[in-house]
């Protein structure tokens, strides 16, 4: 290679990698900043702050969700599988919004650890399969655990 | 391989040939974009949790992924301008820049548009989302710089530099979902393992993507040849062309 145009391609290279070093190390300052959410360990670790609008998100615990029968009133859990979150919000939810989902609430703690939450967001995952396919799996599933549940009776 | 190279250089050829192929790969595209559509918009069945609007993931992600492969042939094209001083690559990477913009548009709205029935809003700033904020000004910006200058070889060279710092922000987007908690989900197309998207919903959804890409291709070859009859106006060949 003619050495004029070594000597630009190294610079070319060098642009690019020192302003990705620039923003990495911006992100790895930010990297808390940059999170949506706070997951409920984190919240149960005290590292949200209490008094202040926060996010958390999670999956809404099976069985967990109550709603008032007279106003648009409901409190639900979310979890990582680690440590809860009460959540209580008062408005219409997102279509999406189900137990055993994912939810991102946004809110205030209070002192109690509830988040008093302002808007709550459904979080969807990444698995798309027509119903058909859905229901076969949960059959499958639901076989799976019946079998279990008779070899653990037979034992 | 490198007197391919040279030719690409060379304004006359490279208007011929990328005429030769977008007499066909324009219908192609065109056909291809219709056939998916078609089959993802109405032969598909409807998402288990998320009913039919789960549909316009056949816009969304092929835009947002010709989005983000755009901006890396802007970039290269952006580096061999600068390296080898070709022209052509100039001619490229002016001509990625309204392309790429529109496809970050339509995946930030189509994304709008689905987020809304699905999580609730239309917006948030997630990381994804605000990085892919972040392309779209970087397309944009590309194309203000480089009406900005009066000099176009000082244009092309500032634009490349601002390409090039700009591919960082790439892996960002593409990691955004895994290495922060986003609202967003993660990928569902995975080049390692099995896709958590239902092969009946794949194929349909591979085949927009190639469409997409082919689409990019076209409007890119098109966008070339008018930026090239544009600064070769004055020469024989094109005045040849034109019958003047």
């Amino acid at each position: 290679m003619h050495p004029v145009r070594k000597q630009r391609l190294i610079i070319v290279l060098c642009v690019v990698l020192f302003s990705s070093a620039a923003v990495g190390l911006m992100a790895y300052a930010l990297r808390g900043n940059i999170n949506l959410f706070f997951p409920p360990a984190e919240v149960a670790a005290g590292k949200a702050p209490v008094g202040q609008p926060i996010r958390v998100g999670g999956m809404v615990v099976e069985g967990s969700v109550q709603r008032s029968e007279d106003s648009l009133h409901v409190r639900f859990e979310v979890t990582d599988y680690q440590a809860r979150v009460p959540i209580v919000y008062e408005g219409i939810l997102p279509d999406l919004f189900g137990e055993g989902q994912g939810a991102v609430a946004a809110g205030v703690l209070d002192d109690q650890g509830v988040l008093q939450a302002t808007e709550v967001l459904a979080k969807h995952d990444e698995n798309y399969m027509p119903p058909e396919v859905a229901e076969a799996l949960e059959k499958s599933k639901a076989q799976m655990k019946g079998a279990n549940m008779t070899k653990g009776q037979g034992e | 391989m490198w007197s391919f190279f040279h030719k690409l250089g060379s304004p006359p050829w490279l208007y011929r040939i990328s005429g030769s192929i977008l007499r066909w790969l324009l219908p192609l595209t065109l056909i291809a974009l219709c056939a998916g559509a078609v089959w993802g918009l109405f032969y598909t069945a409807p998402d288990f949790r998320q009913g039919n609007s789960y549909r316009i993931i056949y816009i969304h992600v092929p835009a947002a992924v010709v989005a983000l492969a755009g901006y890396y042939v802007m970039a290269i094209a952006g580096a061999v301008s600068l390296i080898w001083k070709m022209k052509m690559a100039d001619v490229a990477m002016k001509a990625c820049a309204p392309v790429g913009a529109a496809l970050t548009f339509i995946a930030l709205v189509t994304g709008a548009i689905w987020g809304k029935p699905t999580w609730g809003t239309w917006w948030v700033w997630d990381a994804r989302i605000t990085s892919m904020l972040i392309l779209l000004f970087l397309y944009l910006g590309v194309i203000a710089l480089y009406e900005a200058f009066d000099n176009k070889e000082a244009a092309g060279k500032a634009c490349a530099v601002l390409t090039l710092v700009g591919t960082v922000n790439i892996p960002i987007i593409y990691k955004s979902v895994d290495w922060w908690y986003s609202l967003h989900q993660p990928a569902s197309i995975k080049f390692t393992g099995e896709s958590s998207i239902d092969p009946s919903m794949l194929y349909p959804l591979l085949l927009m993507i190639g469409s997409f890409y082919a689409l990019f291709t076209c409007a890119l070859l098109m966008n070339m040849r008018l930026e090239i009859l544009r600064r070769e106006s004055r020469t024989g060949w094109v005045r040849k062309l034109v019958g003047a």
